[in-house]
């Protein structure tokens, strides 16, 4: 006859005639064992239900403004997959231990020393997961690391004046590339752009869209970090070195992509915010425009004055 | 000589013992100062720590105050900067590495069956360099605490970016915690080769024992590195060097190399003496054997001997050739083999066993399932291409409080309270104990799960301050609640501790029934641990010695209590 008990009691195979008795030591932390399964069962449906909307959000990390930050998302998620396996696997078997193995009056613990097939088992396991994890990190490595050349909407379809945009490192099968200066300082981003005409910008970057942009990124004082989150890769800035980095945002992406410095560069470092600009190759070409005849200007004005004070020295 | 009185013997000339000025041992407040027991330095050790432990804790709630909501005005950016890199340094050169040399203070010579450490004057010395490192640390508060962060990466650290004696004191910090560290790691190791009792192969070595010594070539190994970084900070602040300086041909990446070449091997420092703790305390609870002894010790040799290949995987945003990143990721891969064995023969531990749910076993049964989660996620960070975007953020900051809180700490707490009836001689109480437990796992995990989500969101690592915009506002205000929790349930703990030392039960010599020689002499042990060692036949011996016992059948209460046979 099935035994069917009270919760908080047990009976174990070896108590004479299925005898039952009020066990303490088998009720889960003095807890009424229903109550702790209850809300054991509430709290994996809570997960379970918030879990797929939740997931997009609060699991993996943002993307969606270059390729590579997606390839990294695909990789992440392909091993949080894995990780959960694991995690299922540690806390199911740990806590069904501690449940199902809890002292009893009449018990005996079984003296196992080990079990080598089982030992050598597990050690090839475990190995065997991470062969796969360098695998699948290798085939999306080059798709990462490596920055593709523009699209057909890119750039190149108005390139004239930036000069240095038809590199011939690295090698690409597409469009010429945007290289971008990144200098990092206390707590401000300057971006310069290539051309013999003088062309930056401090904290905000405008790139074009489908337009690959390589990034060499240095700084003037202190170490900073280059990121912006839905771009992926974040790139340190290290004084002394250029660090690379590279994003390519799809056409019809335009808007603004926000970062922050991401290595602890002093006292602001918190607010060493940096944004980035994708507009169509057409507006951005405006922009530069603008942005030239501003920086010819304010040159100029400069030049003014410096003569104007010499002027008045001399006087 | 009249007659009748009695008359006395001649003396008999016996040899005499005799005494040079003989001293009564100092008592009181005087011992604590000039001791050199083992035992009273290794309570000095984790009383000192543990309150290191509480200022380091409150450093973090002052932080997570500040979080708690975007646009806070608790702090300002410098002293928030001085929160980090003091609840850092704190955690790690006063907390958890001296802690361990206070367990290992402790036990080592107990479980050895040695009557104090081979050294006990350098011993002495080990533990004053820790405080008197620690205090020249915290008296940086009175004038400029650092803030270039517990990792102190120049050239910010430099003397034209952080004035002021802050990095100074940090320097002073280092040398002294590190020529402690030193020191102790070498008494351990000489202790641990040439003391050990009389059949204690190295087979037959505690777990615990295991893991101290192989902490202590690590220690060994990885600090002079540091030593050598910030001696050369020393002289870049003051005499004119360049070591670091771009602009004089020196390079602000040597620093990161020396600092993580120490750095990551301090992980496996800090982490591995406590898997030997709970690879002491699970089998004891679970009534069962440690599951592959063997496994347990080789898996300990090999994580440290790989810890020392894997420093730059620190650096995966720095500019660094590809081939060596990815060498980085793959010997940082082959970490998770051996941890991984550990943990599958914990689990293995308690499987089939008969577990005793005491407050020890708690904190022990949470290391491996908290540490799963802090390894999973350290994986992750090791594939370079994702650390890109992990490093630095908050998904960083969860993954080493889960290695190190919920590791390290959780483990710690579990060994405090498997040993602390043979420290005071009581027993802590039960629900006390399991308040606290479930206080600190609640709140632990509230604290640091979230955390995950905001580093995923970009949120970085070490701001005072963020955006609303950046969606990381009611997960800021979950981990600052979750951090209070945890704060209460280390205070239960505390408040356990100080009830339990005049009020707990008494324990007896063997509360647990241990397995390992500690539980062999009294609660607390005599200055000199042991008047009788016995021949050590297993890793075992209490269980050899409680057969034995039995099978002369003594009294059954003398089972319980152990005393040694004449024949052993």
């Amino acid at each position: 006859m099935p035994q069917c008990r009270p919760f908080g009691t047990t009976g174990t195979k070896w108590s004479r005639f299925g005898a039952q008795r009020y066990d303490h030591a088998a009720l889960p932390t003095g807890m009424p064992r229903r109550l702790f399964f209850v809300a054991l069962g509430a709290v994996v449906l809570g997960i379970l239900i918030a879990a797929p909307s939740a997931l997009a959000d609060a699991f993996t990390p943002e993307s969606g403004g270059s390729q590579n930050a997606n390839d990294i998302d695909t990789l992440y998620k392909i091993t949080f997959y894995i990780g959960i396996v694991i995690f299922l696997l540690v806390w199911g078997v740990l806590i069904w231990s501690l449940v199902k193995y809890r002292a009893r009056r009449d018990g005996r613990a079984d003296q196992i020393r080990g079990n080598t097939p089982l030992e050598v088992g597990w050690t090839i396991g475990a190995a065997g997961i991470l062969v796969v994890l360098t695998v699948v990190t290798f085939l999306y490595l080059d798709d990462i690391d490596n920055p593709p050349g523009s699209g057909p909407n890119g750039l190149s379809a108005a390139a004239g004046q930036f000069a240095s945009i038809d590199q011939p490192d690295p090698p690409t099968d597409g469009g010429p590339i945007l290289r971008i200066r990144v200098n990092g300082q206390q707590y401000i981003w300057r971006f310069d752009y290539p051309g013999d005409e003088q062309l930056f910008s401090y904290n905000k970057m405008v790139v074009p869209t489908d337009t690959t942009v390589v990034l060499e990124i240095e700084a003037s004082d202190v170490i900073h970090s280059w990121w912006i989150p839905q771009f992926g890769p974040k790139a340190d800035a290290v004084p002394g070195h250029v660090n690379e980095s590279w994003f390519k945002v799809p056409a019809g992406k335009e808007g603004i992509y926000k970062g922050q410095c991401a290595e602890l560069c002093g006292p602001n470092h918190a607010d060493m915010r940096a944004e980035v600009q994708a507009m169509t190759p057409a507006d951005f070409e405006q922009w530069a425009d603008h942005k030239r005849a501003q920086i010819a200007a304010a040159g100029e004005a400069l030049a003014r004055e410096r003569k104007q004070r010499e002027q008045e020295a001399q006087q | 000589m009249e007659a009748g009185t009695v008359t006395r013997p001649e003396p008999v000339a016996r040899p005499e013992v005799v005494m040079h000025g003989p001293r009564s041992a100092p008592r009181g407040w005087l011992s604590w100062l000039t001791t050199t027991d083992h035992k009273k330095i290794a309570i000095l050790y984790l009383f000192a720590t543990f309150l290191f432990f509480i200022l380091g804790g409150v450093e973090a709630l002052i932080m997570r105050l500040q979080l708690s909501q975007p646009n806070n005005t608790l702090v300002d950016p410098e002293t928030y900067n001085g929160l980090v890199t003091m609840h850092g340094t704190t955690m790690v050169f006063l907390f958890v590495v001296p802690v361990l040399a206070g367990f290992g203070n402790y036990l080592v010579p107990l479980m050895i069956g040695a009557r104090d450490m081979a050294f006990p004057k350098l011993n002495a010395l080990s533990f004053w360099l820790l405080l008197f490192g620690g205090i020249a640390f915290y008296a940086s508060v009175f004038f400029e605490p650092p803030q270039a962060g517990w990792t102190m990466y120049p050239p910010l650290s430099d003397d034209a970016f952080t004035g002021g004696g802050g990095v100074d004191a940090w320097i002073f910090l280092i040398h002294l915690t590190g020529i402690s560290s030193i020191a102790g790691a070498i008494n351990f190791i000489a202790t641990i080769h040439n003391m050990r009792a009389r059949g204690m192969g190295w087979g037959r070595m505690p777990l615990f024992i295991w893991t101290i010594l192989v902490y202590s070539y690590l220690l060994v190994a990885a600090l002079p590195s540091v030593a050598a970084g910030v001696t050369m900070l020393l002289t870049d602040r003051h005499f004119g060097t360049g070591f670091f300086d771009p602009s004089s041909g020196g390079d602000p990446l040597l620093w990161q190399h020396l600092f993580w070449f120490f750095g990551h091997p301090e992980v496996y420092i800090m982490v591995l003496p406590v898997f030997g703790m709970i690879s002491e305390i699970l089998p004891v609870f679970a009534r069962k054997p440690i599951f592959g002894y063997k496994a347990i010790a080789a898996s300990t040799v090999a994580i440290a001997f790989l810890g020392l290949l894997v420093w730059a995987h620190h650096m995966f945003a720095t500019p660094t050739p590809t081939i060596v990143l990815a060498f980085f990721m793959l010997s940082s891969f082959t970490i998770a083999v051996p941890t991984g064995i550990k943990i599958f023969n914990w689990l293995a531990t308690l499987w089939r066993g008969q577990i005793v749910m005491k407050t020890p076993l708690y904190f022990a049964a949470a290391l491996p399932a908290l540490f799963t989660i802090g390894g999973i996620s350290g994986v992750m960070l090791a594939i370079f291409p994702v650390d890109w975007y992990l490093h630095d953020t908050y998904f960083v900051v969860a993954h080493f409080h889960y290695v190190l809180f919920g590791g390290s700490v959780f483990g710690l707490f579990g060994g405090l309270y498997y040993w602390f009836p043979k420290m005071s001689g009581r027993m802590m109480s039960e629900f006390l104990g399991k308040l606290s437990f479930w206080l600190m796992f609640v709140g632990f995990n509230t604290t640091f799960l979230v955390q995950h989500s905001m580093g995923l969101s970009g949120m970085p690592r070490r701001i005072y301050d963020y955006d609303e915009a950046l969606g990381v506002s009611v997960y800021n205000l979950i981990s600052t609640i979750g951090a209070f929790i945890l704060g209460i349930g280390v205070l239960v703990t505390v408040v356990n501790v100080l009830w339990s030392l005049k009020n707990g039960r008494r324990a007896g010599n063997d509360p647990w029934q241990g397995n390992t020689l500690e539980w062999f002499t009294t609660s607390p042990p005599p200055p000199n641990n042991f008047d009788v060692v016995p021949r050590i036949r297993s890793v075992e011996p209490m269980k050899d010695i409680r057969r034995e016992v039995a099978a002369a059948s003594v009294p059954a209460e003398t089972v319980a209590q152990p005393v040694a046979p004449r024949s052993l």
